[in-house]
């Protein structure tokens, strides 16, 4: 297959439709997310972005809809029908959760040594290599540690390399997350909330974070987001949910002005937008 | 200064709490110890017993009395034990260390004690019992290579397993039919033991993959006492409740440890026939099966199997997210478990030349699975001490020259031990409930001087 | 058709001995997430209390029937709940905090310390009654078959429909069943709002060693025999049950008490009666293949 061109987004999402019982969470959903950019995902509480996030990493299965990952070599899967594990491990889709989830009774380095565990067991050879000591297993696990190595480096995380990962402090939990899924060498990584709980300097941290795996990693970002100086200062492009549906979707300015969000997040109905924004002199 | 004033010892609130103690315990005894009931020529008659009840009340109180005065609110502490503390940080490294240090100054021991033991005796003229220490110690080292197998999966990949004792029957059951329905020697037999039993594992954990925690036990639990029910029952294939016997003992390379025989041990090195040496043998077998299972999961542990075990235990859902397919995770943690669990299975009936259900009841996967926790989930050298202490303790109490002289002649400890054994386990829980080490090694540093994980942060798993 | 019917009878009279064990467990997991293992061993001890209380009273002169049941049905439940508190408050409240095994661990060594207890304490036979309650009704007949429906079974029926619906009472209206309900909820939260947490656990353990006292009693009744180590098997099925009918559910270890009577009832009848507890177990294993968390239990969710 020929690679593709650089426009071919790389996750496309049409029509997703969630359904729990008689209640709609997410209805009639579509964007797109292209190679190169940050997508930030918005919206109110409740507005079923986590929903999304859950359906395109496959926790859940999508009541209608399809989504397509299209892969920088041309391949393209269709995620609602894969397994989670598959989706990473086949797609290249990573994650990162709304609450960390990390193995906490394991060290920093070895949560970054799960994360490559596809890498380490590609092949029978390699596998059962690996019971007697093969060298090509430990030249494939000594390249995993390099990685590791050079992600803790990137977040800044060597010196506690050996630590628990349930010791380490909050901002560095999350850092190590993000570290652990980029270890997977995803071609999409999706972030829940990442800047939750940082203060103002951890955000600025992880913004050149985010903006420098985008660029150097060929990876491109999703994420969900409730800090507004987070989404409007790296992302290229924003998607707002409110209810379940997407109610505005372009570049940061122009949604930030968009009358429709305004209302959502000030909790006023569509029709009254007009009125209020004369009050308020917006 | 004033020198800190103690409080007069609170004398008045402690007799009441001991008071309302006894009387709580005479109510709970007052009926089912108080009287007993005796068999009488028209059914049941009642007996009273006033002064067992009164003595047992009695200990209630003066036990509860010189709780509240000296133990409870104490000034003084026990002193700590090494690597069980938390947080260790600073001292993990050395912790690290110790462990791997006491781990080998311990199979060196085992490795030689039965060869001292023979020199001293035949040697020296010292009158050990050396054949009651070795078969004791037989014992201990099943127990502990059960242990280690089950250690894999409750201990790594933090699945309940409560019906363990079905893998060891399987092993068992295998060679014990193998060798007396075919004469295949006990050899032959291991391997196919362990495959078999590592099948079962696959089949066990194929309708618990989607369960959590307790559901998780509760099925396992069943596992094992269908197979046992199984095996009690269907008489042509296990010989029912009658068992298997005569099932011959290994061979040393083709020597038999018999007393009389045209092969035999003794007369191919010219000494007397002595039933040691069979034991000894049979010792080293169980011994290198131990060792082996302890080399495996240590090197396991290192590999990506071993760590995603690890990684599934503390969170499943995360290494969802990474690309780990749980399922054969799952599944080759129990085939594991069971494999080792086989093979002891094959080794008990190799030595106990004699097999029946009555050996694999739920008690048995009951006391491996305590040893796993008693020893602190994960650790290997744990868990060896935990059988020693477990198993050595329960061998001890039936010791009872000592305890004969404290209760009086009357006294028959065989009854009471497993009512010790029980209350112990509760006091050990109460006290330790982390098990004796609680400390975690990480499978991968990249530093040099890297410590280990409190137990506090490990997780137990939820299945 | 009537041998049929027969074996409906048995197998609800024994289903609901099951159940009322089940209860407990189902229970006290509710509230804390604990496998209560020593509770089958609650119910051995409450039917041995049952025995000696009946045996005293003969021995007494106390024959009149229902008077004695009474008796023992009080004697019986106030005892067996002493048991059930204090073993909370010495073996498990203090791994309470502690991680999920501990408790278990404790809870085995419990178990096999009442059962060797009770052997010690009361020697290893087998511990026979006298028949106390007798006769029953013929309903009908056909194939030379009489369908019977014995008194000791409508006593069982009876007993565990009104206690049914007193403990719904008890939970649905009474500030304890709130309690108990915040508690098996968020126990932290509730805490918060004033619910006092221990005593409303130790207060779960006593209803639970209370119904295990009844289910005693009325096993005693049925069967006329006891020993040591009817616990454990009771024990293990009533769990099972109450992991059937989905953990933390009422109704649900009721109809799971019903199935496994059921199920064991008629496989026993119908096939071997060597392999009826396998029948159950396997039924276990089949139920949580398609519903993992049993048949009334409300799924857990995990958030992700």
């Amino acid at each position: 297959m020929s690679a593709a061109p650089a426009e071919m987004p790389v996750l496309r999402v049409e029509h997703l439709t969630m359904r729990f019982g008689g209640l709609v969470a997410v209805d009639d959903v579509s964007f797109e997310v292209r190679r190169g950019e940050i997508t930030a995902l918005i919206g109110p509480n409740g507005a079923g972005k986590t929903t999304v996030f859950n359906c395109i990493t496959g926790f859940y299965k999508p009541s209608e809809g399809m989504i397509t990952l299209t892969q920088t070599n041309g391949r393209r899967y269709l995620l609602e029908r894969l397994d989670d594990h598959v989706i990473n491990a086949k797609a290249g889709v990573a994650r990162t959760f709304q609450n960390i989830r990390l193995f906490p009774g394991m060290t920093v380095l070895e949560n970054l040594m799960v994360a490559q565990h596809q890498m380490l067991t590609k092949g029978p050879a390699r596998a059962l290599g690996s019971l007697i000591g093969l060298s090509a297993y430990r030249r494939a696990e000594q390249n995993a540690v390099d990685l590791a190595a050079s992600w803790l480096e990137r977040v800044g995380l060597t010196a506690r390399a050996d630590q628990a990962a349930g010791d380490l402090p909050y901002g560095d939990q999350r850092r190590l997350e993000i570290a652990r899924a980029m270890c997977t060498r995803p071609e999409l990584l999706c972030l829940d909330e990442p800047a939750a709980g940082l203060n103002a300097r951890e955000s600025d941290e992880l913004n050149g974070l985010l903006r420098s795996i985008c660029a150097e990693e060929n990876t491109a970002i999703l994420l969900i987001e409730h800090d507004m100086s987070v989404v409007m200062q790296i992302s290229d492009h924003v998607v707002v949910l409110d209810h379940g549906s997407v109610i505005a979707d372009g570049p940061p300015s122009k949604v930030q002005n968009d009358e429709h969000v305004i209302a959502a997040y000030l909790g006023v109905p569509d029709e009254e937008v007009e009125a209020v924004e004369k009050e308020v002199g917006g | 200064m004033e020198p800190p004033v103690r409080e007069k010892p609170r004398l008045v609130p402690a007799l009441i709490d001991a008071a309302l103690a006894a009387g709580l315990a005479f109510l709970l005894f007052c009926l089912v110890l108080g009287v007993r009931t005796v068999d009488g020529v028209r059914g049941l008659t009642l007996e009273p017993r006033p002064v067992l009840l009164a003595v047992v009340v009695g200990i209630v109180f003066i036990g509860r009395l010189a709780l509240n005065l000296f133990w409870w609110d104490r000034d003084w502490r026990f002193p700590k034990l090494p690597f069980t503390g938390r947080s260790e940080k600073a001292t993990g490294a050395r912790a690290a260390g110790d462990i791997y240090r006491i781990g080998l100054i311990l199979i060196g021991l085992a490795a030689v004690f039965p060869l001292l033991g023979l020199v001293l005796n035949n040697v020296f003229g010292a009158n050990l019992p050396l054949l009651y220490l070795i078969d004791l110690s037989i014992l201990v080292l099943t127990y502990v290579m059960l242990g280690w197998g089950l250690n894999i999966v409750v201990g790594l990949a933090g699945l309940l397993d409560l019906g363990y004792v079905a893998f060891y029957a399987v092993g068992a059951y295998t060679f014990g039919i193998l060798a007396t329905t075919f004469g295949w020697s006990f050899w032959m037999c291991l391997p196919l033991a362990g495959i078999l039993a590592a099948f079962w594992g696959i089949i066990l954990g194929f309708p618990v993959l989607r369960l959590r925690g307790d559901y998780l036990a509760i099925v396992t639990l069943a596992f094992g006492e269908i197979i046992r029910v199984v095996l009690q029952n269907w008489t042509e294939l296990t010989g029912g409740p009658n068992g298997i016997s005569n099932i011959p003992e290994p061979t040393f390379f083709g020597l038999e440890f018999a007393f009389r025989g045209d092969n035999t041990f003794h007369q191919f090195f010219g000494l007397p026939y002595d039933p040691v040496y069979g034991s000894i043998w049979l010792y080293y077998i169980i011994f290198m099966l131990a060792l082996i299972t302890n080399v495996v999961t240590l090197r396991l542990r290192r590999l990506p199997i071993g760590r995603a075990w690890e990684a599934l235990r503390e969170d499943e859902i995360a290494c969802r997210s990474l690309g780990i397919n749980t399922t054969l995770t799952k599944l080759s943690a129990f085939a594991t478990g069971a494999l080792f669990g086989g093979f002891a299975g094959s080794f008990f009936a190799a030595r106990q030349s004699f097999i029946s259900p009555e050996s694999f009841t739920f008690i048995e996967s009951a006391i491996i699975l305590s040893i796993v926790v008693l020893g602190g989930m994960g650790s290997q050298l744990g868990v060896a001490i935990a059988a020693v202490v477990m198993i050595g303790g329960f061998e001890a109490l039936r010791h009872t020259d000592s305890l004969q002289l404290i209760f009086g002649a009357g006294f028959d400890p065989t009854l009471y031990r497993m009512l010790f054994f029980g209350l112990a386990m509760v006091a050990i829980m109460v006290w330790r409930p982390r098990g004796l080490v609680s400390t975690r090694q990480p499978s991968v540093t990249l530093h040099k001087d890297a410590g280990a994980i409190s137990g506090d942060l490990v997780s137990e798993g939820r299945g | 058709m009537e041998y049929f019917l027969q074996q409906l009878i048995n197998g609800i009279a024994l289903g609901s001995i099951y159940g009322l064990i089940a209860i407990g467990y189902t229970m006290v997991y509710g509230i804390i997430g604990m496998i209560n293992f020593a509770h089958g061993d609650v119910f051995m001890v409450g039917a041995f209390i049952a025995l000696i209380s009946f045996l005293g009273l003969m021995a007494i002169g106390v024959t009149f029937v229902p008077l004695a049941l009474i008796l023992v049905l009080v004697v019986a439940m106030l005892l067996t709940s002493a048991w059930g508190w204090t073993i909370e408050r010495v073996a498990y409240r203090p791994l309470r905090s502690s991680f999920r095994l501990a408790p278990l661990i404790t809870a085995i060594g419990m178990s096999i310390a009442l059962q060797n207890f009770m052997q010690v304490a009361q020697g290893a036979r087998v511990k026979p009654l006298q028949p106390v309650i007798t006769g029953g009704f013929e309903m009908f007949e056909g194939d030379n078959f009489a369908v019977t429906l014995s008194n000791i079974q409508i006593l069982i029926v009876l007993t565990t429909i009104i206690l049914m619906a007193v403990f719904w009472l008890i939970i649905d209206r009474t500030p304890l069943g709130r309690s108990l309900r915040a508690c098996e909820q968020d126990r932290m939260m509730a805490a918060l709002c004033g619910v006092n947490v221990d005593r409303t656990i130790s207060l779960t353990f006593v209803m639970g060693a209370a119904l295990a006292a009844v289910a005693g009693l009325l096993y005693l009744l049925y069967y006329g025999v006891i020993d040591f180590f009817i616990g454990f098997i009771a024990g293990i099925k009533a769990f099972t049950a109450a992991v059937l009918g989905g953990i933390g559910s009422l109704p649900g270890a009721m109809l799971g008490g019903l199935i496994i009577g059921l199920i064991e009832t008629f496989w026993s009848a119908y096939f071997t009666i060597e392999y009826k507890d396998v029948a159950a177990f396997s039924m276990l294993a089949l139920v949580l293949i398609f519903f993992p968390s049993g048949l009334l239990g409300r799924p857990e969710v995990e958030k992700v």
